[in-house]
């Protein structure tokens, strides 16, 4: 949680135990490297205190994952990066559910905000519900592997 | 803000006795409740980073059945019961008296599910019933919510809430465990107590421990 990782093939990225937060993984189709991170609320906003861990919030982690793609490109070079995401489930029903406790699908919300913002093109997700997703991508065949409890595993 | 920077070991020794007391309780609950006799660990207090978050259970937490309590009051947090999906199966059929009943990844009765939340309920009660006497604050249970999911992606629900103003979360893990001598065969449960951030304060003055905050 609140991490950004980079592999290259044949390494890959996984982050396990996405609850309501969401995995955003990036990556250049010319490129076999990919950008994963585990993020856990919408808006760098409602940090308080201290340092913002840009990892953790939608802003700014997908700012930051893009930043490194555009940094590997040569001067003037058109980039076409793209995201696959998975994750902001609902796991718990409350019938006193506050805001706070939806906080899942503002995380896919913000994410998806961000990706348009920034010009990435979403390609796939897998999101919602109310499964846990452990997820690992492949920087070669840029294929999300996604692993749930109840669901068995699914790839986009 | 960070709370490590205020957390000395010997909070954490403190905070080891607020599990210990706690899930005592719940064990002596338990063992009334299945007329065994139920053993305690020592309990486990950890500071966790949440990027550490992933790798922090062993491999038969991978798929467990959870009860969870939001708790409010003076002290706010969550509590969790867990137990690994198998071994929660069998507990509910023996609270059941019931072998038709089910908890697996893929399917799940209702008995079953409700007998494991009553049971959670009553275990969480005493944990909090006893940390309230101990600290003389009041802790108020929601009423419990189920999942049967990764144990990670479990806690990590719950504090994402709260994880704008924390960058690690503080845990409180006691394992209880009933040593059935007949069939050989050991249930193993866990407590997770996560005090919030704001009431770990709270809850170290309320035991006369100064907390620099």
């Amino acid at each position: 949680m609140a991490d950004i990782n980079f592999a290259a093939s044949p390494s890959t990225i996984r982050t396990s135990g996405l609850g309501s937060c969401v995995g955003v993984v990036i990556y250049d189709e010319k490129l076999n490297i990919g950008g994963m991170a585990h993020i856990m609320l919408p808006d760098s906003s409602m940090s308080r205190g201290g340092i913002v861990q840009r990892a953790k919030y939608a802003d700014t982690a997908v700012t930051d994952l893009v930043s490194y793609f555009r940094s590997k490109s040569k001067q003037g070079e058109a980039v076409r990066l793209k995201a696959k995401i998975a994750g902001g489930a609902q796991m718990f029903q409350f019938s006193t559910s506050t805001e706070l406790f939806r906080i899942g699908p503002r995380n896919v919300e913000a994410v998806k905000e961000q990706l348009k913002n920034m010009k990435v093109m979403l390609i796939n997700e897998d999101t919602g519900g109310s499964s846990g997703r452990t997820i690992e991508f492949d920087p070669e065949t840029k294929k999300l592997y996604i692993r749930t409890v109840n669901k068995g595993e699914k790839v986009i | 803000m960070s709370m490590s920077r205020r957390i000395e070991p010997f909070h954490l020794d403190v905070l080891k006795e607020v599990g210990n007391i706690g899930a005592g309780h719940a064990a002596t609950a338990l063992s009334s409740l299945l007329d065994k006799d139920i053993d305690m660990k020592v309990p486990q207090v950890k500071l966790e980073p949440f990027h550490m978050f992933g790798n922090m259970f062993r491999e038969d937490m991978e798929n467990v059945a959870a009860i969870y309590f939001r708790i409010d009051g003076e002290v706010t947090g969550s509590m969790f019961f867990m137990l690994p999906v198998k071994e929660a199966n069998s507990f509910v059929q023996k609270l059941t008296g019931d072998t038709s009943q089910k908890i697996t990844v893929s399917n799940t009765t209702e008995l079953a599910v409700s007998a494991l939340s009553e049971a959670g309920n009553i275990l969480a009660g005493s944990y909090l019933t006893a940390l309230a006497d101990f600290t003389r604050l009041n802790l108020i249970p929601s009423p419990p919510g189920f999942a049967v999911d990764m144990a990670s992606a479990i806690l990590s629900y719950a504090l994402v809430p709260l994880s704008a103003a924390a960058d690690e979360a503080l845990i409180i893990e006691t394992e209880i465990i009933e040593n059935d001598r007949e069939s050989n065969r050991v249930l193993n449960g866990y407590f997770f107590f996560l005090p919030d951030p704001g009431s770990l304060g709270k809850i170290l003055q309320s035991l006369g421990v100064p907390a620099d905050e």
